[in-house]
């Protein structure tokens, strides 16, 4: 029992990191019917926002350490962050401790910039071109994103630490009575969740509360008749777009602390997420929340040593194993609308 | 000519002279130059023009014609290689038996997946036909690792029984594929002052393969058949409701295509007796993709184009390091020279992603109708005298 | 027909000779020339430097090609000369090879075996590279060797770690300095045993392909051999990313230790993981719950952060090393590059140098040469201590080192501290060990 409650915690962990993706993919892909294979960047620049962060924050000035020398017999230094100078050092680390939350101000505004340049510059002018040149551009700006950000951070992974407050896991088992020691589940994987719930209720909660939500949400449905109403549809799309790299970057800068992120992680996670949002079914905000959960509990259970035993190499396939399940029972995924992207 | 009218003959007959004279067009700078760097006339660049030709030619069959996008074509592409390293692991190092089982298993498999993913369109296909394919690789990569290789890929072993092969492990080396006694990798040069040109049997036997390939899908593309495709991608509800069931048309174009895969896979194998389980990730499906719409989707020459572009950038401008482009510029003063080094650097070696990644957006940018349309372009530039040309004859993009 | 891949270089110069400017076909056999594949005629020879330089191991190659400039440097007599004044063998003057100027070729492998032996293709039949080397896994490895048998080359293998490279896949043209999974697995197990006790129970996760399963089959058989229990062994996807369902059931498993067979993103992902679950402050069956990873790189080290801390694995070679032989490396790296070198590094550039010496010893390039000048090759000073490439195998047998992640590192290099200097007997096993069995080495190819 104590194993399949574990197994749910790390679902809803891992779905929490496909819903975000597939959300603001969706709501892109979904529903603007851009095919933009670009998104895995989008995650991949969230994270390195976070990287940059806390690099800038860290950023230091050497003082020399009297009497030490170094590999090669120089004298050693020892870096000293400018924060330290301005904050006093208590408080410098303790800010630099935190670098991640912070990246969270720090990369709402980049994303978004992100964003709106990507659609006012290159995708707005292929909203009436064929998804094969939609691919090719957008495939093109993701191989260039991406090596930019190995430019100049390189190919290793970086480690990038949560809040000291965060590191370290908890009983979870202990909370809902079962037995010490038998659930124990890390504090930072437990904010992710919460904090992808809080997103995912924020965008619901915009597009279904507020007029311009409306608005989105018609344009979906009929761009052209919305257009006629004399609504600037375009404008409103445009932040719609930057809506989706905010999304999607801050599921990356929250997902740092989690794996050390690297200039590839976006195309890692490219191919799931348009698994994701395809087995939600098109144009579907819900569905492909939804799925996110689904495939990431699924996944979960199908790594279990005990179901990998029954069928070597379950862990292998599952996800692509349920989307072709799902796929051939429902002909628009779980929650699709009729004639999105069916030609 | 060939049952083809005059136009589809000529460009047949272009693309034939390309490929026969690859070996002098691919080579054009003097061995020793600077510029030598920028030759592609080597065996092993050639064969792989010309197979990805095919796997590409194969695609577009699909792509081009119906509209359907499998994301998932590699997956016939690894099946075939995995087929053909079979043959010459059991039965013997001839490529034909080779070749031939590869075709037919890409085909077997392709009508399978096809039978079950053609049951959905648009996206949904494209979802489908990427869920087998990567759980090919997958299993491949790992469980399936006795029959694949998994990780280090299936190779030929001095142990194999090769039951037609008589002693000829016996020297202690494993024996190359070849066709009846000529060797694949047989080639001899040519030297004219300081050009060297080298003409491979493998290389000539892929390419004659490839303008049968080319010739075949001509003939397809120009059949009723092919029309029938064009219709079920224009529109197949109207299909449906003039009482014609169109499945049997996209699964049929499918298998094809899916054929096509496997006969690259098996000359790759041919050419180089190895198959590695990346052939089937979703980059490689995902690659010939991107060579379909880089060269055109839906026109003739495009797919080969574009394959050949993807091929050149990946094993040419990888191989440029800093040492060979301060060669170039040595000719300029010290600091000018690192200047110019330092500026072209990010693009080559082990940039060599981002100049592709900057390619695909300016072609799509600037050519909508990809590399083909370029050419078209230039054409009308030259003016209308050269509009026999092989890229203008071959654009009638079907969308 | 001749048969082969022919000599660029010579060819070149035949046509020359036979008549500048004239169209003038040669058919070449290369038996009348000079007998081995992409044999130097100028003055000059071509070396193949087939590292990742796109992929999660850019970096890893990154460092290779620079110890590779470095070697070549040395061989041509510039720089400091590095480990050339302490390797134990003096036949290289410092004038290149045999007199030729070392030049170099560079190609990435993509860490795909596709891609690699494309690469690798591309300098044999266009550059005419006469020796290929480099790469960062043994997929890549094995793959390549494979290739450089069949075009009559040498392949001096980079990092490559599984047991099939010079176990089942062995090839007579291919060589391997780096270490292998049955090595870590004998070298570990005493100090583990020394540190941990003998009654632990292990849980094991393994990548799911050759070189996880060599990996976990070594560490497997050599801690039972002193006590140990394996409780469970997990595969896990190589495009796995987070690996929280696999590490989240290693507590309830009853097991007090996890072994983590996992090489580069795989191994910082996993071992961050296992450190987010808390497994490192836990206490099962009365121990202190540990962590250990076979295979270790500084690069990694640096990728997983303070989670390394404490940990125990085994790696080929390290800067720290106070031998003259990793002195002066690490001296004259440092001095070029600003910071010191990796064990891939390392590994790399002695393979280089081993090679030139070879052929300067056995007096030729011709791969057979080469072969027999290698086999049963015993020296010393290149930072592993006195080191053998056995002819059966042609694989090194040298000490090795475990390793320990540093608490209190002075600098982001100073990542590992080196516990225990295995000596070469404790790691040596026979030929036909059967962690190793199948496969041939076949016997030499000149090519051509």
């Amino acid at each position: 029992m104590d194993a399949i409650i574990l197994q749910i915690l790390n679902g809803l962990d891992k779905g929490s990191a496909y819903a975000l993706i597939a959300l603001g993919l969706t709501l892109i892909f979904g529903t603007l019917g851009v095919v933009n294979f670009a998104h895995g960047a989008l995650f991949m620049i969230g994270a390195f926002c976070a990287v940059t962060l806390s690099r800038l924050l860290s950023l230091s000035h050497e003082v020399a350490i009297p009497g030490q020398v170094d590999f090669l017999g120089n004298p050693a230094t020892r870096d000293v962050p400018y924060v330290f100078d301005i904050f006093g050092e208590a408080l410098g680390s303790s800010i630099i401790d935190w670098a991640v939350p912070l990246s969270i101000l720090f990369a709402i505004p980049i994303m978004i910039l992100v964003g709106v340049i990507m659609e006012r510059g290159l995708i707005k002018h292929f909203y009436k071109r064929p998804h094969a040149d939609q691919i090719l551009v957008t495939f093109g700006l993701a191989i260039v994103l991406q090596e930019i950000i190995k430019y100049y951070y390189g190919a290793n992974p970086i480690p990038t630490p949560a809040p000291e407050a965060f590191t370290g896991s908890f009983d979870f088992g202990a909370l809902i009575g079962f037995e010490p020691n038998t659930i124990i589940y890390p504090y930072w994987r437990l904010v992710y969740f919460a904090f992808a719930a809080i997103i995912i209720g924020a965008v619901f909660a915009f597009l279904q509360f507020t007029t311009f939500g409306m608005v989105v949400r018609a344009g979906m449905a009929d761009r052209e008749t919305v257009g006629l109403l004399g609504i600037n549809i375009d404008k409103r799309f445009t932040i719609m777009f930057g809506l989706a790299a905010a999304v999607a970057g801050l599921a990356g800068v929250m997902y740092t602390p989690i794996n050390s992120p690297n200039y590839h992680m976006g195309m890692d996670f490219l191919v799931l997420s348009f698994v994701v949002v395809v087995v939600g079914g098109m144009g579907s905000l819900p569905g492909a929340v939804l799925a996110g959960f689904l495939l990431g509990i699924l996944e979960s259970f199908a790594s279990m040593r005990e179901v990998i035993d029954i069928i070597p190499g379950i862990n292998q396939v599952i996800i692509y194993l349920v989307a072709i399940v799902i796929l051939l029972t429902r002909p628009r995924g779980l929650m699709g609308r009729k004639g999105v992207m069916e030609d | 000519m060939f049952g083809l009218n005059k136009k589809d003959a000529s460009l047949l007959l272009i693309v034939a002279g390309l490929v026969a004279f690859a070996p002098f067009l691919l080579n054009p700078f003097p061995e020793g130059s600077a510029m030598a760097q920028f030759n592609a006339g080597y065996p092993d660049l050639m064969q792989r023009f010309v197979i990805f030709g095919i796997f590409a030619i194969g695609f577009n069959i699909l792509f081009g014609l119906t509209g359907y996008l499998s994301f998932g074509h590699a997956a016939f592409l690894g099946v075939g290689s995995y087929a053909a390293v079979w043959m010459f692991k059991l039965l013997s190092m001839n490529v034909l038996p080779a070749i031939v089982l590869a075709v037919i298993t890409a085909g077997a498999f392709a009508l399978i997946i096809g039978y079950v993913s053609l049951r959905r369109s648009g996206i949904y296909f494209s979802i489908l036909t990427l869920a087998f394919a990567q759980m090919s690789f997958a299993l491949a990569y790992s469980v399936l690792t006795p029959i694949t290789g998994g990780e280090t890929g299936l190779q030929l072993a001095l142990d194999d029984p090769r039951i037609l092969e008589s002693a000829s492990a016996s020297e202690g080396n494993i024996p190359v594929p070849g066709l009846f006694g000529l060797e694949m990798r047989d080639s001899f040069e040519m030297v004219m002052g300081s050009w060297v040109f080298t003409f491979n049997f493998g290389y000539y036997f892929c390419a004659v393969i490839m303008l049968i390939a080319f010739y075949l899908s001509i003939r397809i593309f120009r059949s009723p058949f092919g029309m029938m495709l064009r219709a079920i991608k224009s529109n197949q509800q109207r299909l449906n409701y003039t009482g014609v069931n169109p499945r049997p048309y996209t699964l049929a174009a499918f298998v094809i295509s899916g054929m096509y895969a496997g006969l690259a896979g098996g000359l790759m194998a041919s050419m180089d007796p190895l198959a590695g389980a990346e052939r089937m990730f979703w980059t490689a499906s995902g690659e010939v993709v991107l060579m379909t719409i880089l060269g055109g989707v839906g026109t003739l020459i495009g797919p080969v184009l574009g394959a050949g572009m993807i091929k050149y950038m990946e094993n040419i401008i990888s191989k440029i390091n800093s040492d060979i482009l301060h060669g170039w510029f040595a000719f300029l003063p010290d600091g000018l020279e690192d200047l110019v080094v330092t500026m072209i650097y990010p693009f080559i070696g082990k940039g060599w992603h981002l100049t592709l990644g900057i390619v695909f957006m300016l072609v799509v940018i600037f050519l909508p109708g990809g590399l083909v349309e370029g050419g078209q372009k230039l054409a009308n530039l030259f003016g209308r005298k050269k509009a026999d040309n092989p890229k203008s004859a071959s654009t009638e993009p079907a969308e | 027909m001749s048969k082969g891949n022919l000599t660029r270089r010579g060819v070149l110069k035949t046509g020359a000779v036979a008549g500048a400017g004239l169209a003038l076909p040669t058919y070449l056999s290369a038996a009348g020339h000079e007998g081995f594949t992409n044999a130097p005629t100028g003055s000059t020879v071509t070396l193949g430097f087939n590292v990742p330089q796109s992929g999660p191991y850019a970096d890893e190659g990154a460092d290779e090609l620079r110890a590779y400039e470095l070697a070549v440097e040395h061989l041509n007599g510039e720089g400091d000369g590095g480990m050339l004044n302490t390797f134990s063998s003096k036949a290289l003057q410092g004038n290149g090879i045999l007199g030729k100027k070392v030049e170099y070729v560079t190609g990435d492998t993509q860490t795909k075996s596709d891609a690699a032996r494309a690469s690798a293709k591309s300098m044999i039949e266009k550059d005419g590279a006469v020796m290929i080397t480099g790469g960062s896994s043994s997929g890549v490895a094995v793959a390549v060797q494979a290739l450089c048998q069949e075009a009559g080359v040498i392949f001096m293998a980079g990092l490559t770690h599984s047991n099939d490279t010079t176990g089942k896949d062995k090839r007579a043209n291919g060589f391997r300095h780096f270490f292998n999974s049955y090595m870590s697995g004998a070298a570990l197990a005493p100090v583990l045993a020394a540190n941990y006790g003998t009654d632990r129970k292990a849980y094991h996760l393994t990548a799911d392909y050759n070189w996880g399963y060599t990996t976990e089959e070594a560490i497997k058989s050599s801690t039972e051999a002193m006590g140990w229990e394996t409780v469970a062994a997990v595969k896990t996807p190589l495009t796995q990313t987070d690996f929280s369902s696999y590490i989240a059931p290693v507590l309830q498993s009853g097991a007090d230790t996890l072994v983590l067979n996992h090489y580069g993103g795989n191994m910082v992902n996993s071992l961050t993981n296992a450190v987010q679950f808390g497994l490192r402050d836990k206490q099962v069956n009365g121990k202190d719950f540990q962590i250990i990873v076979p295979l270790y790189s500084r690069l990694m080290a640096k990728g997983a952060g303070a989670n390394v801390k404490g940990i125990f694995g085994s790696t080929n070679w390290h800067w720290s090393l106070q031998d003259e032989g990793s002195k002066a490396f690490v001296q004259s790296f440092g001095t070029k590059y600003g910071f010191p070198p990796s064990q891939a590094a390392h590994t790399c550039y002695v393979q280089a140098l081993l090679y030139a010496d070879a052929v300067e010893r056995a007096g030729s390039f011709a791969p057979c040469a080469v072969v027999e000048a290698l086999e049963g090759f015993e020296f010393d000073g290149m930072g592993n201590g006195k080191t053998l490439y056995r002819a059966d195998d042609h694989q090194c047998f040298k000490d090795v080192l475990v390793v320990k992640g540093k608490e209190n590192p002075s600098s982001e290099f100073d990542l590992l501290e080196i516990v225990e200097v295995t000596p070469v007997d404790q790691v040596t096993y026979a030929p036909d060990h059967p962690q190793f069995a199948g496969g041939a080495l076949g016997s030499c190819n000149n090519g051509a």
